[in-house]
C-alpha cells in the first residue's frame, strides 16, 4: 500500500487459489475502494465465486493475501471470526437457517456473535427488515417465503451485522425472473447508501447501472476491468466480446 | 377354431380395473371366513378367564402403575439421558478433525453395538463389582442407567453423527460468514436441524430402550424397583394366570404409542418450518 492513497476497502494481492491440480484462481490484484460498486461478470467456472469466498476465507487462499480494511484476511493468526463480522455475505442459495423464523435469522447472529440482548437485537432486526420491505413476513419460515423474499432476508441477515463491505454471489440467479427486480432493487438501495459491494452476477443491466467498475475474469485470471459501459459496451479483449455476445444476443 | 379362439379370450380377458377390483373382494372374502371361524371356533369364556381376569387385573393396580410403570418410566428416561450425552460426545468425537479422538469412538462404537445389552448389564451388575471390589453408585438405578446407557450410546452416537452430516454444507458456510466460531455454528444451527432430521430414529431408540429396561430384572430387584417386565413375571406366578403378562404388555404400549403419536406431531410441525 502505498503512503499516499487511502487504505482501500479490500485489497487483493497474487491471490491464487487450487482445487487438487485445477488451479481456479491464477493470480488476481484487484483493489475495492469505499463505497465502491464492483461487479464480477464472467463464464461460469472462471473463478468468479471462488474470488469472493477467498476474500472471507470460506474458501483457504493457496497464496497471495487478501485486506479487508487495512485488516490482513490472510494472516494466519487473525481472528477469523471477528474479520467475518466486518464482511456481510449473500448466498446464490440463500442459505437462510430453515429452522429459525426470519425474526430470529436476523437476531441470532446478533445475540450470539455482537452478544447484544434481545431487545436491541430485535430492533436492529426489525429496521432491517423494513429496508428490505418484508416488516409483515418477521413471523414467517424461510421456506413459506418465495425466492426473492428470502434473498432480500439473507440480504437483511447480512445487514444486521453492520458489515463494512458486502459480498454478493450471484444473488439473483437462483431466482425466478419475476423475483429477480425486488432482490435488485434492494442492492441498488444499498449502492445508493454508500455499500462498499463486490456482486458476482450475470445480470448485465444491474452491472452496466449500479457498477462503478465492471471487472471480467475468465479461467482464474481478471482478462479487462474498468467502467461498466466501456466494458460492457465496447469491450477491449476478444474473450470478453464472445462471453457477452452469448449473454446479450 | 376360428371361432374358439376369437370367443374363449372375450370370455375370460378381464379390463385391468376388473382384474384389480375382483383381487380386492377375494380378500376381503378370504379376511372374513378366518375371523369368523375363529369367532365361531373358540371358546370365548375360557379365553376370556385365562388372558382377561378382571379380578386379577383388579389385585394388580394401583401397583402396576404406581410401582411397575414408574420404574420402567424412570429407568428408560435415566439411561437415555445418559446416552443422550455420551452419545453427542461421541458424535462430535467421531467428526473430529484429531484422528485419535476419531479411532476412540468409532472403536467405541463398534465394541458397544457389537456386544449384547444383557452381557453390559451383567458386567456391570456383577462383573465390575466383582473385579474392583466396589459397585455402580445409585444401586439398580444408577447400574442400569450407566449399562443400557452406554450400549445406547452407541446407536444415539451414529445417528447424531448421520443427522450432523445430513445438514447441508452451506449452513455451516452461512454461519460462519456472519462470524459465528465453528463450535457456535454447530450448537446454535447445525445441531438444532440435526436434531429435526433424526427425530424418528431417535424415538426408535428410545422404544427399544423402554423394552430393553426389562432387563434389571438379572440385577435382583426388590417389591419396590420392579418393573414392568418382572412385575407381571411374579404376578404370574402368584396367580398362575396369563393376564398378568398381558397387562404388562398393555402397558408398555401405553409408554410406546404415545411416543408415536409425538413423533407424527413433531414431524408435521417440521414440515411446516420446511
Amino acid at each position: 500500500m502505498s503512503a499516499s492513497a487511502p487504505t482501500p476497502a479490500i485489497e487483493v494481492r497474487g491471490l491464487r487459489k487450487s482445487f487438487g491440480a485445477l488451479d481456479v484462481l491464477k493470480g488476481i490484484d484487484c483493489r475495492v475502494a469505499h463505497g465502491e460498486v464492483v461487479c464480477v461478470i464472467g463464464p461460469s467456472g472462471s473463478g468468479k465465486s471462488t474470488l469472493l469466498r477467498c476474500v472471507n476465507r470460506l474458501d483457504e487462499p493457496t497464496g497471495g493475501q487478501v485486506f479487508v480494511g487495512g485488516v490482513e484476511v490472510t494472516d494466519p493468526d487473525v481472528d477469523i471470526d471477528a474479520v467475518r463480522r466486518r464482511i456481510g455475505m449473500v448466498f446464490q442459495q440463500f442459505n437462510l437457517f430453515p429452522h429459525l423464523t426470519v425474526t430470529e435469522n436476523l437476531t441470532l447472529p446478533q445475540r450470539r456473535v455482537m452478544r447484544l440482548d434481545r431487545t436491541r437485537a430485535g430492533a436492529v432486526a426489525r429496521s432491517n427488515l423494513e429496508r428490505v420491505g418484508l416488516s409483515e413476513k418477521a413471523d414467517a419460515y424461510p421456506l413459506q417465503l418465495s425466492g426473492g423474499q428470502q434473498q432480500r432476508v439473507a440480504i437483511a441477515r447480512a445487514l444486521v451485522m453492520q458489515p463494512e463491505v458486502m459480498l454478493f454471489d450471484e444473488p439473483t440467479s437462483a431466482l425466478d425472473p419475476e423475483l429477480v427486480g425486488d432482490v435488485l432493487a434492494v442492492m441498488r438501495e444499498l449502492a445508493r447508501d454508500g455499500m462498499t459491494m463486490i456482486v458476482v452476477t450475470h445480470e448485465m443491466s444491474f452491472a452496466r447501472e449500479v457498477a462503478d467498475r465492471v471487472i471480467f475474469m475468465d479461467n482464474g485470471v481478471i482478462v479487462e476491468e474498468g467502467d461498466p459501459a466501456r466494458v460492457i459496451g465496447a469491450p477491449r479483449h476478444e474473450r470478453t466480446r464472445s462471453f457477452l455476445a452469448r449473454l446479450l444476443p | 377354431m376360428t371361432d374358439t379362439a376369437s370367443t374363449a379370450p372375450a370370455r375370460r380377458r378381464l379390463t385391468r380395473r376388473q382384474r384389480a377390483r375382483l383381487i380386492r373382494s377375494t380378500q376381503y372374502v378370504v379376511l372374513v371366513a378366518a375371523v369368523a371361524t375363529f369367532a365361531v371356533a373358540a371358546d370365548w369364556g375360557r379365553i376370556g378367564e385365562a388372558f382377561f381376569d378382571v379380578e386379577i387385573i383388579r389385585e394388580l393396580f394401583p401397583e402396576m402403575l404406581t410401582v411397575a410403570l414408574k420404574n420402567t418410566v424412570l429407568y428408560t428416561l435415566c439411561a437415555y439421558s445418559f446416552g443422550l450425552v455420551l452419545g453427542m460426545v461421541l458424535a462430535l468425537m467421531r467428526l473430529s478433525p484429531v484422528l485419535p479422538y476419531r479411532a476412540l469412538a468409532t472403536i467405541y462404537i463398534e465394541f458397544f453395538r457389537g456386544v449384547p445389552a444383557l452381557l453390559v448389564l451383567i458386567a456391570f451388575g456383577y462383573g465390575i463389582p466383582v473385579a474392583l471390589n466396589s459397585e455402580v453408585p445409585g444401586g439398580i438405578l444408577g447400574t442400569i442407567t450407566v449399562a443400557l446407557g452406554l450400549v445406547a450410546a452407541a446407536y444415539i452416537a451414529e445417528t447424531l453423527r448421520a443427522g450432523i452430516q445430513a445438514v447441508p454444507r452451506a449452513q455451516m458456510e452461512a454461519a460462519r460468514s456472519l462470524g459465528m466460531s465453528h463450535g457456535r455454528a454447530m450448537v446454535s444451527i447445525i445441531i438444532p436441524q440435526a436434531f429435526r432430521i433424526i427425530l424418528p430414529p431417535l424415538t426408535n431408540e428410545l422404544i427399544l430402550l423402554t423394552k430393553d429396561s426389562s432387563l434389571v430384572y438379572l440385577l435382583g430387584v426388590t417389591l419396590q424397583t420392579r418393573e414392568l417386565a418382572k412385575f407381571g413375571r411374579d404376578a404370574l406366578n402368584q396367580y398362575v394366570s396369563m393376564t398378568p403378562i398381558l397387562v404388562a404388555g398393555l402397558c408398555y404400549l401405553i409408554i410406546t404409542i404415545p411416543l408415536g403419536y409425538v413423533v407424527r406431531r413433531l414431524e408435521a410441525r417440521q414440515a411446516q418450518a420446511r
